[in-house]
């Protein structure tokens, strides 16, 4: 049975210093409270893993907490770039940061083979590509039977991972539906997991399909509702595309971010998150 | 043909609408691809199956979503599944029968750069990167790429090859064992291009109506190639231009809610 804890004691429990971590959320439900959590927590020297690093990565990063990024899209989907990370990349603000880039196909392979217990993800893909040439970790392997040669990656294992989910019941069954990402294939390769929740129910009442993970292979559930704005949790209340465009004059400059950031995460809670969703939820 | 005045940026999108074909399997690259893609499916291709990235199959939206994981794609898909099956199953799989891209840079052969400005290691511009396109170029039975076109755009030399189209031409996909038919149209806002069948550098074969050769070049950074018989592409139908232009008008009203990224909602 999975632990029930407030977020910010899941996230001090299973979050440290140095730690490789995954926030995952495939534009669907994308654990923004617990990133922001890990903020206010003042988390150093991470080395962070996404598919799409958008606007939380862009926080983590833009405030120091970040050595590191393994990924392959990093943008404000529709919007344009992230401005953070581009401004480490580019400048080295507020400090360097290590790439390692791979494309969806990889990734999306990589955290499988992470779930399966493979050393590596073996798919065909990079041809002609250059990021082969600038990632070491982009190798290849002959099939052994038809000789074929195909791209191989290692497999996604971070130390944590954290993902947002529609509901888990009071034994931590966890229920995902719509848009489901990585984020089953990202708890079952981390060594630890917290899964923040809209509601805690007495059944799922879900088809015979559709739990994502049964709760003996989740760590800790956290309650908070909103926990994904400005993402969204199907059924629940839509995305908030008009604070994605907002995003991108917030990120544009040093100043207005820290203050931004100041005000909206180091001096907010939790808590703070049904109220953002309130008038997004009559649209779900 | 229609009396409405469209831009180029409108007849861009109905000519690449035009291309698609009412059975076609069709992964859709964010931006210009997708408004081109539900442009056909809403005229003549209504049996098309749309599948982004996020997963969504068959999706039949009612505006243009954000971003390729928007609510609404799930909302009206046939089915939705979990990312490492999208791109295990049904890209590697071989189930796309066009992949349509956008680029930031192109060059002549329909390599595609959405990594970086300048040098990897140390760029002038970071840009979001690859994401699906890298697979979706060597998986699709065949690649659509739409883009505006310009100087910065199209040029002779992209910085980073994120995307391989035709390499350096000729047969250079066959030469490293990709078996796929790669780059085979370029719908910009003034011309239709194909890629020779030799050489496979991309041939205007269409110029959109009411722009000349000395446009199509002055707004290329390679020197152009015209086919030896060029056609005028036609102009937007009613039917076209009305369906594209409600398709905006439904989305501006979604996404343009007050930003509201404080804390007080």
């Amino acid at each position: 049975m999975a632990k029930f804890q407030p977020l910010a004691d899941a996230v001090l429990e299973n979050l440290n210093d140095g730690d490789v971590v995954a926030f995952e959320g495939f534009t669907h439900l994308i654990p923004h409270a617990a990133a922001h959590e890990a903020i206010r927590q003042g988390k150093k020297d991470l080395t962070i893993i996404r598919m799409t690093p958008d606007l939380i990565y862009d926080q983590l990063i833009g405030m120091g907490m970040v050595k590191r990024m393994i990924f392959s899209y990093a943008g404000n989907p529709g919007v344009g770039l992230l401005r953070r990370m581009r401004d480490a990349v580019e400048n080295g603000w507020p400090q360097a940061l290590e790439l390692e880039e791979h494309s969806h196909a990889a990734m999306a392979n990589a955290y499988e083979a992470g779930a399966a217990g493979l050393p590596c993800a073996v798919f065909r893909g990079y041809r002609g590509a250059e990021l082969a040439k600038v990632n070491s970790n982009v190798r290849s392997v002959a099939c052994p039977f038809t000789g074929e040669v195909l791209a191989a990656v290692p497999a996604v294992r971070p130390d944590v991972a954290f993902i947002h989910a529609q509901k888990a019941d009071r034994k931590g069954n966890v229920l995902i539906e719509g848009i489901l990402g990585v984020q089953k294939e990202a708890v079952l390769a981390a060594t630890r997991s917290v899964v923040t929740v809209e509601e805690i129910v007495d059944d799922l009442n879900a088809h015979p399909n559709a739990c994502l993970l049964p709760d003996w292979t989740v760590g800790t559930i956290c309650l908070v509702p909103g926990g994904a704005h400005p993402s969204y949790a199907h059924g629940y209340y839509v995305r908030d595309n008009a604070y994605y465009i907002a995003w991108d004059k917030i990120a544009s400059d040093r100043e207005a971010f820290l203050s931004w950031m100041k005000e909206n995460v180091l001096d907010a809670t939790p808590e703070d998150f049904g109220g953002r969703v309130g008038k997004l939820r009559s649209a779900a | 043909m229609s009396d409405m005045v469209h831009t180029p940026d409108e007849m861009m999108t109905i000519a690449a609408s035009r291309a698609l074909k009412n059975d076609d399997v069709c992964f859709v690259g964010i931006g210009a691809p997708s408004a081109a893609c539900n442009v056909a499916r809403l005229t003549h291709a209504p049996d098309i199956t749309l599948i982004y990235e996020s997963g969504t199959i068959g999706t039949a939206p009612d505006v243009l979503p954000l971003s390729i994981g928007d609510g609404e794609l799930c909302d009206t898909a046939v089915t939705t599944v979990a990312v490492p099956e999208m791109f295990r199953y049904w890209l590697q799989g071989g189930r796309i029968t066009i992949g349509f891209l956008g680029a930031a840079q192109l060059d002549r052969f329909g390599n595609i750069n959405t990594t970086v400005i300048g040098d990897y290691a140390n760029p002038k511009t970071r840009l979001p990167g690859g994401g699906g396109a890298p697979e979706i170029a060597g998986s699709s039975r065949e690649i659509f790429i739409t883009m505006k076109q310009s100087l910065r755009g199209m040029v002779e030399k992209i910085d980073f090859f994120t995307s391989f189209g035709h390499g350096e031409g000729g047969d250079h996909r066959q030469r490293l064992g990709i078996e796929t038919q790669g780059p085979t149209l370029l719908i910009t806002d003034l011309a239709i291009w194909r890629p020779d069948p030799e050489t496979k550098e991309f041939t205007v074969v269409s110029i959109h109506p009411g722009v000349t050769r000395e446009d199509v070049q002055a707004t290329c950074g390679w020197t152009v190639k015209f086919a030896d018989r060029i056609e005028e592409t036609p102009p937007p139908t009613d039917l076209e231009l009305k369906t594209l232009r409600d398709l905006k008008a439904r989305t501006k009203a979604a996404h343009q809610g007050q930003p509201d990224p404080g804390k007080a909602a």
